[in-house]
């Protein structure tokens, strides 16, 4: 963990209320796709978790919605600003149990840590599928970025303006994988839970004080004990939620 | 070269900056990002008989200049910290440290403090009185200067180690539960712990956190807590230990001229995990700018 002032080089637009960031500064403690950073804004007290979407070199990308003050005063930052930057928090998904067909699926907020986990799998050869969920056409992004990749794509929007009408686990049934990675809200998390056979990686939200373990203020019970979203989190194995 | 050495309880310490109890976790986590050897000392998580897992989440909510918390003495029971927690703390930390204890009942303080007693390398114990008394109608122990006289006289029976009580900022007149705490027999009091609040979500028209009340604490609290400190070293004779809200050197000053012997920092360590190091390393910097040789000087100094 490290905290360090990123300056912001590129912002844009990339879907309804979906922002993307490229942020210039010391990525060495980001060690594995599924971490997160805290951000620091002038005006607020807490920091905002945000999901590692990609890190290459110097360079970090997160992607986040506009959903509060926090988000939407990020949104209105000029490039060139300095941000002070918590980063390498969180265990990260592990790639080891991945198998030769492994299936990533985001829902909405909880794409962007698919594509740094889709990656590291195809750079290891592994043949990724992934499902990304949104509610309606103008919410979607990243699709493009995953096929360059060379995932398999799947595409479901709740309203059917795009893709395979419903939520995520409409697309499931059609795809054979050998393990799954998992991110976004809560009740879409709970659907892969009941509806796949197969083992895996969930990744969860929590609201923080710290983000790196010291408040006891992000905790839940798992199977082996209980655990803080923030430090032994985000992501746990399927094996050990209770729900 | 100023002097940023004081005296509490009997122990001296390299300078006044501790950990807050619940911020801290039980240390040996910060020594990663530096090293606690340069704090005064540490106050580690409140340590309850019984393991508690705490309140339900949603725990934390952000308020101006400050947060919201309503965790819930999450913690692993007395036994455990003593042969889990302790051992790998004092792995890195080479100080007397603060143990603070919570209770539902005067038996499970006394409980808690008799087994802490024995272990090596506590310095103080810091009873925090801000829980709700299960044989007293839920009402928390440290809004009733009978009640507070209680526990301190109960723990003062079982231990030969500095006692200070940490009080609650939720009462109408905190003066008189320190002196009730100085009547029972406590060797200092601390204060303050958080102030009840809420938030409420316009979206869900629900309270944000899940436990409905949460306590406030950040730089939103430092005001009403110098006030406090202020009062309370006009009330009683034993040391103080002043905290809410303090995020820099000149924080400490404040607090320390309105009568802290030394203080706590809390609620900074969670948004700045340097928020310690930082604040005492500046001290040197912001005595001299007042023109404060040592400060054990300046204690009550605006009295
Ligand atoms: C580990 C983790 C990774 C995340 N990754 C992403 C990401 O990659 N992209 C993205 O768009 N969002 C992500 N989020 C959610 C993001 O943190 C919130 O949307 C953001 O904090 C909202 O801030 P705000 O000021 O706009 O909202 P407000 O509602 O005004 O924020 C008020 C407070 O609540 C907290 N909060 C609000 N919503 C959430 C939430 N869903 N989870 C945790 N805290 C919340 C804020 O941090 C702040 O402290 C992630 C959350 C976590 C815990
Ligand atoms: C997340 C959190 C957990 C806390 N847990 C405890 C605790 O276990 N025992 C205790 O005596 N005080 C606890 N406190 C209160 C602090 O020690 C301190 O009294 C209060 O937060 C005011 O100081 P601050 O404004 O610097 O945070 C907690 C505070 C926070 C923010
Ligand atoms: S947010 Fe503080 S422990 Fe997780």
């Amino acid at each position: 963990m490290l905290d360090s002032i990123f300056t912001l080089k590129e912002s844009r637009k990339i879907a309804k209320n979906t922002y993307e960031w490229v942020m210039e500064g010391d990525t060495s403690h980001i060690t594995a796709p599924g971490q997160f950073v805290n951000i620091k804004l002038d005006g607020f007290y807490l920091r905002r978790p945000i999901s590692v979407a990609d890190v290459e070199g110097n360079n970090l990308t997160i992607v986040y919605k506009v959903v509060g003050e926090g988000t939407e005063k990020m949104a209105n930052m000029p490039v060139g600003s300095e941000l002070l930057v918590l980063s390498g928090l969180g265990n990260g998904y592990d790639l080891a149990p991945s198998g030769d067909a492994p299936l990533l699926i985001g829902g909405g907020a909880g794409v962007p840590p698919m594509f740094l986990l889709a990656r590291r799998l195809t750079t290891l050869g592994k043949s990724v599928s992934v499902i990304l969920g949104f509610g309606s056409a103008d919410e979607i992004f990243y699709k493009d970025k995953f096929e360059k990749l060379g995932a398999e794509v799947y595409v479901t929007t709740a309203d059917g303006s795009e893709g395979v009408k419903g939520f995520v686990t409409d697309a499931m049934p059609e795809i054979s994988y050998s393990y799954f990675y998992t991110c976004g809200p809560e009740p879409m998390l709970k659907a892969v839970y009941d509806g796949s056979s197969a083992s895996g990686q969930f990744s969860f939200e929590e609201r923080m004080g710290c983000g790196f373990g010291a408040c006891m203020g992000c905790t839940c019970e798992t199977k082996y004990g209980n655990k803080r979203i923030c430090r032994d989190g985000p992501v746990l194995v399927k094996e050990e939620i209770i729900w | 070269m100023v002097n940023t050495k004081v005296s509490l309880c009997g122990t001296e310490l390299d300078n006044p900056v501790i950990p807050a109890s619940g911020t801290f976790g039980f240390g040996y986590e910060f020594a990663e990002l530096y090293d606690i050897n340069l704090l005064g000392t540490l106050s580690f998580k409140g340590t309850t008989l019984a393991p508690r897992f705490g309140n339900p989440t949603p725990r934390i909510a952000e308020a101006h200049s400050g947060m919201l918390n309503a965790v819930g003495l999450q913690n692993p029971g007395v036994e455990k910290v003593i042969s889990e927690e302790l051992p790998k703390l004092f792995e890195v930390f080479n100080k007397p440290v603060m143990a603070n204890v919570s209770g539902f009942s005067v038996d499970e303080y006394v409980k808690t403090v008799e087994m802490l007693d024995s272990v090596e390398g506590i310095g103080w114990f810091e009873i925090n009185i801000s829980c709700p008394n299960v044989h007293g109608g839920g009402m928390s122990f440290g809004t009733s200067p009978a009640a507070a006289e209680e526990v301190t006289r109960a723990v003062r029976r079982v231990t030969d180690k500095p006692i200070i009580i940490k009080l609650s900022p939720n009462v109408t007149d905190i003066a008189s539960i320190a002196k009730a705490c100085e009547a029972g027999g406590a060797d200092g009091v601390s204060l303050i712990n958080t102030l009840l609040g809420m938030r409420i979500d316009l979206k869900t028209r629900k309270p944000l956190i899940k436990n409905k009340t949460g306590g406030l604490s950040g730089p939103a609290i430092k005001p009403v807590a110098v006030r406090m400190v202020y009062q309370v070293y006009d009330a009683v004779k034993i040391p103080i230990v002043g905290m809410g809200g303090i995020s820099s050197a000149e924080d400490v000053i404040e607090f320390m001229l309105a009568g802290a012997t030394a203080v706590e920092v809390g609620a900074e360590n969670l948004v700045n995990p340097y928020a310690c190091r930082d604040i005492i390393e500046d001290l040197p910097r912001v005595m001299e700018k007042y023109k404060i040789n040592s400060l054990d000087e300046i204690i009550g100094g605006a009295h």
